[in-house]
């Protein structure tokens, strides 16, 4: 990442250059690098699917089991256009992120909360840490059965199977950073008068806003897990329920297209987290390369 | 020039201060420790590395209180902390998502000050320090000792009447040291807080402050006290040659000097 960086080494340049040239050609090999970086991504891309494309056509490999990019481009096309066979694509991908916004929301403003509170308070974290490590001990998607016996094939059960996918990973996360938060700041406030709710407010929380946002970024992602893995198991829309269709009548293009749409999402999500933390973090030092 | 009536700004009487190590273990780093300042003094507090010289500030904080004996602030004892108290810490203790302006402004928000007061009070505090130009930036655009320039007037504008630091500067280089040196004496002489000064350094003790207590090797007890008599206002960048100025320095680093041995000694025992 700093190699932009290192190509203004002394030496480089003759004595006498002045900074606007320095600055031109360090701008120049920096842009540069982004176009090599850009096309290696996209060669690297280009390359896996036409080498599939071609395995499949040249049966190297069983379409059968594998389809081929062309076939997964033709079912996208199908059913953006003329939707699936239940029912149009959106409504399925609107089902499935209602249940992973909801249960995302939910599962990560509890598990701050709790992290939080538990973070700050010892007593209350030696009682509860056992419970909440039994629980977590639990592979989630075991509860995804439970979930639909109980609260049914709609939204509810999936929303609790995302919930309790994002919790975990959000409450460690949030208790871990409390607990690291520097001891001299937290000094430092209560000398200058914060009481335990301004200490908790206004520097815990911010110190561990760093940690929330590293569990945040990866789950999204299992908050859509959840939300798939529950319409796998029981439901009547949505992505995971387009998945077992298309198992159920051998359709790996129709598996794969499904893929592809999580995927697409699951990106887009990360996105727009990368986007709200840069926002939030505009206190934190720029990575060297940036500032060079 | 102390009245008899006024009670000394802080005392330790007799303060012992245990340490329980996680084996269960018991640790003393204090012990009958006892030490006065009076009320506008200036105190530097000098002593081999881990004697108990931190603990002693945590003590008068209340922070952390006392295993034995009794730690009196303004005549009447510490009860948890004291909003007469500033403490300047020797790592950086910023708040580092907060700018500069908002860093000052914590404290008179904390204590319940609206917004504009404290905000212009703020203002005026970075102008004192020389940094009204840096408002708006976050502490990690700032070099160490413009950082440190935004700790002290954190802590000043509280107006406190006990100010403790601890190695406040020891982690800057020698000529951002002494500008720090000059900034704290003409805060100080304008605000007559009573401070205690925590140091490594001896020259700095004895170049700032009007008595230098030497602590013995842990448990940390008062070996002795040296009246530093030299004149106000001092200029701390050319004191350090005068005759006086060396002499004390060569005495009181005679003294030290063997409780740093013992220390050494024990560490590398
Ligand atoms: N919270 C604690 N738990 C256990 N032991 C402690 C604790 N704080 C300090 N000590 C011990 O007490 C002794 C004194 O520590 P202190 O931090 O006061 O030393 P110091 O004089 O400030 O040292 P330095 O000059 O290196 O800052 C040390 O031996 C240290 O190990
Ligand atoms: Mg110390």
């Amino acid at each position: 990442m700093t190699d932009a960086a290192i190509d203004i080494r002394a030496g480089a340049f003759k004595p006498g250059t002045s900074d606007a040239e320095i600055e031109a050609a360090a701008a120049k090999a920096a842009l540069h690098r982004r176009r090599t970086v850009m096309f290696w991504r996209v060669s690297i891309l280009v390359a896996f699917l036409v080498l599939w494309e071609v395995a499949a056509r040249m049966t190297w490999i069983d379409p059968f089991f594998y389809a081929m990019p062309s076939a997964i481009a033709q079912r996208l096309y199908e059913w953006t256009t003329e939707g699936t066979s239940e029912g149009p694509l959106w409504y399925h991908l609107y089902v499935t992120m209602e249940e992973s916004v909801i249960g995302f929301v939910t599962g990560s403003v509890a598990g701050i909360i709790i992290g939080v509170a538990l973070g700050r308070n010892r007593m209350a974290a030696d009682i509860f840490s056992i419970y909440i490590k039994v629980i977590n001990s639990i592979p989630r998607v075991v509860l995804a059965p439970i979930f639909i016996m109980i609260l049914g094939l709609g939204l509810a059960s999936k929303v609790a199977l995302a919930f309790v996918m994002v919790f975990f990973v959000v409450f460690h996360n949030a208790f871990q950073g409390v607990r690291e938060a520097d001891r001299a700041m937290i000094a430092n406030a209560r000398i200058l008068g914060a009481s335990n709710w301004q200490l908790t407010r206004s520097v815990i929380v911010p110190s561990a806003m760093s940690w929330i946002f590293a569990s945040l970024h990866v789950s999204f992602g299992f908050a859509i897990i959840g939300a798939i893995v529950g319409e796998f198991v029981g439901s009547r829309y949505g992505i995971g329920l387009l998945i077992n269709i298309a198992k159920g009548s051998f359709d790996a293009a129709g598996m794969y297209a499904a893929i592809v749409i999580v995927m697409v999402v699951a990106l887009g999500a990360e996105y727009l987290m990368t986007m709200v933390e840069d926002r939030l973090a505009k206190w934190r030092p720029q990575p060297l390369h940036e500032t060079q | 020039m102390i009245q008899e009536k006024t009670t000394p700004a802080i005392e330790l009487i007799n303060v012992s201060r245990r340490f329980l190590s996680p084996t269960g273990k018991s640790l003393t780093a204090l012990r009958d420790f006892t030490m006065t300042v009076e009320r506008g003094e200036f105190v530097a507090v000098v002593g081999p590395t881990g004697c108990g010289k931190s603990t002693t500030l945590n003590l008068v904080t209340g922070l952390a209180s006392p295993s034995a004996g009794e730690v009196r602030v303004m005549g009447a004892p510490v009860k948890g902390i004291d909003p007469r108290i500033g403490f300047v810490f020797q790592s950086d203790a910023l708040f580092p998502w907060r700018t500069v302006i908002e860093n000052v402004m914590a404290g008179p928000l904390f204590r319940g000050k609206a917004k504009p007061e404290a905000t212009a009070a703020a203002k005026d505090w970075l102008a004192r320090v020389g940094l009204s130009r840096f408002e708006h930036h976050y502490p990690h655009q700032l070099s160490g000792g413009m950082r440190k320039r935004v700790a002290l007037a954190q802590t000043f504008i509280n107006g406190p009447e006990i100010l403790l630091m601890d190695e406040p500067f020891s982690a800057l280089d020698v000529q951002t040291r002494v500008l720090m040196h000059e900034e704290l004496l003409r805060l100080w002489s304008q605000t007559k807080a009573s401070v205690v000064f925590v140091t490594h350094d001896l020259e700095e003790a004895i170049a700032l402050a009007d008595k230098v207590y030497v602590l013995t090797a842990g448990p940390a007890t008062v070996k002795s006290v040296y009246s530093i008599d030299l004149p106000r206002p001092r200029v701390v960048a050319d004191i350090r040659y005068e005759q006086s100025f060396i002499d004390y320095s060569r005495t009181i680093w005679a003294d030290l000097k063997e409780e740093v041995e013992t220390s050494y000694a024990r560490a590398a025992a």
